[in-house]
């Protein structure tokens, strides 16, 4: 263990509120979930706030005048203010319910593809997003005939901020990235290329899927106009998540899917849209999904969001200190003082299936493969990783049990 | 769960009989599983009897992808081309031994899909091939 390692003993209760983490996996096998960057587990409160909504107060929203209806409508749009608060949006229409961050940046894209953006223009994102930050810019530019560029990433993991000076004098239209990588873990610094985009003009959209749910994050600090996020990654449920954009840009933009909730009048041959947020809103919405998602929040602010990255610092401290002293594993990404909970590495001679395949036997769960962002992958000319992440349930003795189990890949495979 | 890695799956990965290039060769075939990146082709030179002379495979994957394909290309030295025409799921299946689940069946599976395709000459592999009849 590293010497300035303070472990916060608090943190080991809250492992009791995630009712999963007390499963086996295998016969006298239990749990060792390390893949918190593809989801989150999701603690008690969550799955009980979701549980009563069912219960007692199951209704459609907006609509019905009864008191199921308007329950429901209460608690739908009092998730949306505690979404508000937590990223200190400046009100609560700001925030617009998707289905994940994939969705957000899609609409997005649709909608800056009919507004904003017109052909031949600049939209810079950078070799390590995601594939839903960057197949959405490509469709986009098939039709619209955009040019795509990159923030280039250096060989340990860093955004090279020189590349992106050298695109921003080009004019981009749009700048679009992630704010924390799911890869290598790298906390992007968010301000300053937020700061750059906006004195060259530029719209920007940061992606906080990872960011979000592992570190403070306040919209109006970053200065940015668009985020992101998904609430899966962040102890909510699956199947919601966010666009937040400022209000004078999303009040521009013309609506996504149209439908109910979106419209203030419908004629035959036309419609006038509803307000924000529910012009972005159409159908019938993910209502208790709103609440569980709601009820995360709750849980996560009371927790603290700076002892929470506080905690996954150390995680990852300890974490990359003794993954580096196993033979022939390569860390993708930056110093740990750098970055959040997220490990990728890879093993010389080992399939990343192999070494998932081996820890799972020890009810390890880890990602395998290219975690949705192939050209970051290409760009270290490596086919796949392995990747472990860690939340705020995860311990120290998770690590040990990792470490361990990898002892062993290294063993069968030696 | 280590059952998976049995020895033979871990020996024919470690030491595999078959892997390499033939140049020329009568048939060859190279497709990828685009779930993780695996990448592999297999070459073929038959008798005059269309019987399969020699084979060998090329490329990179987990374990049980090499380890298949090097079992795979042993069991066919000597058959007809119309019996590997026959094979399916179940005689790779047989070959390595284990049960698994849908994840890494498709790895097993990924040299008898390209087997396949080489000898039946089509311009792709899918995922039909290695269905039963
Ligand atoms: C950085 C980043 N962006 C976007 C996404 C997409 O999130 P979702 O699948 O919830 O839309 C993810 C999740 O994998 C991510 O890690």
């Amino acid at each position: 263990m590293t010497t300035d390692f303070k472990p916060d003993y608090s943190f080991e209760s809250i492992r009791e509120e995630f009712p999963i983490l007390k499963r086996e996996v295998h016969p006298g096998v239990p749990l060792t979930y390390l893949d918190s960057a593809a989801t989150s587990q999701k603690p008690i409160h969550v799955i009980e706030a979701m549980d009563h909504y069912y219960r007692n107060t199951n209704a459609n929203i907006h609509r019905g005048v009864h008191m199921l209806a308007e329950e429901a409508t209460f608690s739908y749009e009092q998730a949306r203010e505690k979404v508000a608060r937590f990223i200190g949006a400046n009100k609560p229409k700001e925030v617009i319910f998707t289905r994940n961050t994939t969705e957000s940046i899609n609409l997005l894209a649709y909608t800056l593809g009919r507004s904003l953006l017109k052909p031949g223009d600049l939209v810079v994102l950078t070799e390590m997003e995601h594939h839903s930050n960057l197949v959405p810019w490509q469709m986009l530019a098939q039709v619209l005939n955009l040019r795509l560029e990159f923030i280039r990433i250096t060989d340990d993991g860093m955004l090279d901020l020189d590349s992106y000076d050298q695109l921003l004098k080009q004019n981009p239209k749009l700048v679009s990235f992630t704010q924390m990588s799911n890869v290598l873990g790298t906390i992007n610094p968010a301000q300053e290329i937020i700061k750059k985009a906006k004195e060259n003009g530029a719209v920007t959209i940061v992606d906080g899927a990872q960011s979000v749910p592992h570190i403070p994050v306040n919209v109006k600090q970053l200065g940015a106009d668009f985020m992101a996020f998904s609430a899966h990654k962040m102890l909510g449920p699956l199947g919601i998540g966010v666009l937040w954009g400022r209000e004078e840009l999303l009040e521009e933009l013309p609506p996504f899917l149209g439908g109910g909730d979106m419209i203030k009048k419908v004629y035959l041959r036309s419609f006038t849209y509803n307000d924000l947020p529910h012009k972005f809103e159409a159908g019938t919405p993910a209502v208790a999904e709103a609440i569980g998602f709601g009820a995360a929040i709750d849980y996560l602010s009371s927790t603290g969001m700076d002892r929470i990255a506080i905690h996954e610092q150390n995680l990852i401290k300890y974490a990359i200190d003794e993954l580096q002293k196993i033979d022939g594993l390569h860390i993708l990404g930056p110093d740990a003082s750098l970055r959040g909970g997220v490990a990728s590495f890879t093993l010389d001679g080992i399939h990343p299936h192999d070494v998932a395949q081996i820890l799972d036997g020890d009810g390890i769960a880890v990602r395998a493969g290219h975690h949705c962002a192939m050209p970051l992958h290409d760009r270290y000319n490596i086919p796949a990783s392995t990747r472990a992440s860690f939340y705020l349930y995860n311990t120290i003795n998770d690590i040990d049990v990792l470490i361990k189990s990898l002892k062993r890949v290294v063993k069968i495979f030696g | 769960m280590d059952d998976l890695y049995r020895d033979v799956i871990v020996e024919h990965f470690k030491n595999p009989g078959y892997k390499g290039i033939l140049d020329p060769h009568d048939i060859s075939f190279e497709d990828e599983n685009p779930l993780c990146g695996d990448h592999l082709r297999i070459d073929l030179r038959v008798d005059e009897n269309n019987k399969v002379k020699e084979a060998a495979f090329s490329g990179h994957g987990c374990a049980i992808s090499q380890a298949s394909a090097d079992l795979l290309l042993e069991s066919i030295i000597g058959k007809s081309l119309d019996e590997v025409k026959k094979y399916t799921k179940n005689d790779v299946l047989e070959l390595i031994g284990i049960e698994l689940g849908p994840v890494r069946l498709k790895c097993a599976l990924l040299s008898l899909k390209i087997l396949k395709a080489g000898v039946y000459g089509l311009g792709e592999a899918s995922d039909d091939l290695v269905e039963e009849e």
